[in-house]
């Protein structure tokens, strides 16, 4: 099944070359969780700060149970802010 | 002692200039700063003064920690009875003129009364001057600082000034300082302007002398200049990327007000991000980011400098526009591209600039343009009369009505009206997102109810610098809380409000925060100042700062009606994202945080309140 994974700011280098817009489709098996396609990126685990599934926040301690669905989108951040 | 304990008092009617000791009893209450001159300020006008008239009063602040080697120590304020709202306004600037002011000796500036013609105040450390400003009436704030640099043969003046927009009464008219920083919210440029006074002008020498225990004040500096470089938010993703870099955060959250708050999600969010700042144009073959920039004493340096696109038509007859200049930065992006549904860059970059350079504020004005859009799509108000074809997502529109509101030109005057009475005169005045007439910044409140309880409950309008609640709900600073419920929230709101006015009363900025508790405020402000600094009393000082400015608003004329959001954000449910079928539950916090500010029913703070605070 297919699911589409945005990687934002510097995690942006971590996309595979040729990606635009920061994002790419990817392509899971059934029951594959959000910890294991982060692993499958090789993004440091101190620059995989805000982990978003469909806009819902995924707190560290949740992201190797939750398991992700078809057309689900994955958006990771390093720790940033704004105002 | 952080403070010079001088005040300079200028009557614009009578042309005079007095120096007074600052009142010490009040710093030692309200520390400095928004705090400081608001209580001078509710101390010295009637609050139903009219805010262009010569009895109200503007007040020019620094803080004690304004011009140390504090982090973040450049910031001043300017306090009056805002232009826009009608109530109690502090809008706060970085650059390097708040500094300059404690470096010529002075903690504030009271200006009262109105000048017969336009004039500009000069200082030189003591020397304090009021000079005919008539051939820089009319000039833009770019070309008066350089033309009062150029006067004085000094180029290291720092400047504060309005432009067309701040003459001419655009009720969100701004003072510009050191090109691209601005006391940008709630009209204080229109009260400016209203007083005939164009600019203040400030070379300071002297520097920043009585701190109160200097090695212990060096050695708390640092310590928390260390927690800034060491924080991975202040440390690395400010100074790389910038306030921008949420605006792909909060599409994805469902919580970015796109096409006056009618989505909550912009299909072109990721071509205005801070992403889309760094990627190389094809035309040039160049990024619109040129480098990040610091204002004085800041170790985070979150501020963006850009090139524009030389051959964009908005700018590719004007030269004055294609060197390096201030931008964009996450609000004024938002406000003048999803607001309006427009995702060309290029087209935000140049009305920011115009922004900057004939002094608005581009929120309120990003945002009234997203109002009259929306009348314009209802079919309210016509081609003709706006002079452009004002459909959602046209750049050429956006930079056509920068334009006319700056040189106050056809509609623009109605667009300089900011967006409550330009809907209240077409007759929908439900369509103005804002609160107490000021335009909401970059968070729709369905999809992070917080802000709705922020926005509502801000004593300046709705604002997002009073309560930044985002930091818990989506970056989980200091923790995570859920943007999706309200509960919670009243206390989440109150602590985020009182803790901010430290903050600002200190002289330092909010986005330290990221990184700094009051636990790292606390020991810089009691190295430097005078007197017991302890957390427990900069949390009565934060709470009662707000408590004075409520009470201000409350006799100025405010009732609990006015803390309330527009129906829009109370009755039409976010359309996508995970907010999708949530309005603001402001109706259910309001409450809650009355109890919880020790308010009653209405609004009003408890005669036990009042007590406790010393009001």
């Amino acid at each position: 099944m297919q699911v589409t994974v945005k990687l934002y700011a510097t995690l942006g280098d971590y996309l595979p070359p040729g990606s635009r817009n920061n994002r790419v489709d990817l392509d899971i098996r059934p029951g594959t969780c959000v910890q294991a396609v982060v692993q499958q990126f090789s993004l440091p685990p101190k620059l995989t700060h805000l982990v978003l599934v469909n806009g819902v926040f995924i707190p560290p301690e949740a992201r190797a149970t939750s398991v992700l669905q078809e057309g689900d989108v994955l958006a990771v951040w390093p720790p940033i802010a704004g105002g | 002692m952080g403070w010079n304990r001088k005040v300079l008092r200028v009557n614009l009617t009578a042309g005079t200039c007095n120096p007074e000791p600052l009142n010490m009893a009040w710093a030692n209450d309200y520390l400095g700063s928004r705090g400081l001159a608001s209580k001078y300020l509710v101390e010295e006008i009637d609050p139903k003064v009219d805010p262009l008239s010569p009895d109200n009063k503007m007040i020019m602040a620094t803080g004690p920690l304004t011009g140390t080697m504090a982090s973040t120590g450049g910031r001043y304020t300017v306090v009056t009875k805002g232009a826009l709202t009608n109530a109690i306004a502090c809008s706060n600037s970085g650059g390097y003129f708040g500094a300059e002011m404690k470096f010529a000796g002075w903690d504030m500036i009271i200006f009262e009364g109105r000048s017969p013609k336009p004039v500009y105040l000069y200082l030189e450390n003591d020397k304090a001057e009021l000079r005919d400003a008539g051939h820089l009436w009319g000039k833009t704030c770019w070309e008066t600082e350089e033309t009062i640099k150029a006067s004085h043969q000094d180029p290291l003046i720092r400047v504060s000034s309005i432009g067309a927009a701040g003459e001419n009464a655009v009720l969100f008219a701004c003072i510009v300082n050191d090109l691209h920083r601005a006391a940008g919210r709630s009209g204080v440029g229109a009260v400016m302007g209203s007083k005939n006074l164009k600019a203040v002008a400030i070379r300071g020498t002297q520097g920043v002398s009585g701190i109160k225990d200097f090695p212990a004040f060096l050695a708390a500096t640092n310590a928390a200049k260390k927690v800034l470089a060491d924080n991975a938010v202040t440390g690395q993703g400010l100074p790389k990327y910038g306030t921008q870099v949420l605006m792909n955060v909060i599409n994805e959250m469902g919580a970015l007000p796109t096409r006056n708050h009618r989505d909550v999600q912009f299909e072109d969010a990721g071509k205005i991000s801070a992403e889309a700042m760094h990627e190389k144009r094809p035309t040039d073959g160049k990024p619109h980011l040129v480098t990040n920039a610091a204002c004085f004493g800041c170790t985070i340096a979150c501020g963006r400098i850009s090139k524009i696109d030389e051959t964009h038509f908005s700018v590719k007859n004007s030269p004055k526009y294609w060197g390096a200049n201030g931008g964009l930065e996450y609000e004024a992006a938002w406000a003048l591209g999803a607001a309006n549904g427009v995702g060309d860059l290029e087209a935000l970059q140049y009305a920011n600039l115009l922004c900057n350079e004939h002094g608005m504020d581009p929120i309120s004005f990003g945002a009234t343009v997203g109002a009259a859009m929306e009348l314009y799509d209802l079919g309210i108000i016509s081609r003709e009369q706006i002079g452009v074809d004002a459909r959602f997502g046209s750049a050429e529109a956006l930079c056509k009505l920068v334009e006319m509101t700056a040189h106050g030109e056809g509609f623009g005057k109605e667009l300089g009206m900011g967006s409550a009475r330009l809907c209240a005169r077409y007759g929908r005045p439900e369509l103005s997102m804002s609160v107490k007439s000021q335009e909401f910044p970059a968070y729709d409140s369905r999809g992070i109810q917080g802000m709705g309880l922020t926005y509502a409950t801000s004593n300046r309008g709705a604002c997002h610098l009073r309560s930044y609640t985002v930091a818990s709900e989506v970056l989980g600073i200091p923790v995570k809380t859920d943007p999706l419920v309200t509960e919670g929230k009243a206390e989440l709101v109150k602590a985020f409000q009182d803790a901010t006015g430290v903050f600002d009363a200190a002289g330092i900025c909010v986005f330290t925060s990221f990184a700094w508790t009051l636990a790292d405020v606390q020991p810089q402000i009691q190295a430097a100042c005078e007197g017991d600094w302890s957390m427990e009393k900069l949390n009565e000082v934060g709470e009662r700062i707000w408590n004075m400015e409520r009470q201000f608003n409350l006799a100025a004329g405010f009732t609990a009606a006015d803390d309330d959001l527009p129906p829009r954000l109370k009755t039409e449910p976010a359309k996508t994202g995970p907010a999708k079928g949530l309005v603001n539950g402001i109706d259910k916090m309001k409450p809650e945080y009355y109890k919880v500010r020790g308010w009653n029913a209405d609004g009003v703070p408890e005669k036990a309140t009042l007590e406790r605070l010393g009001l």
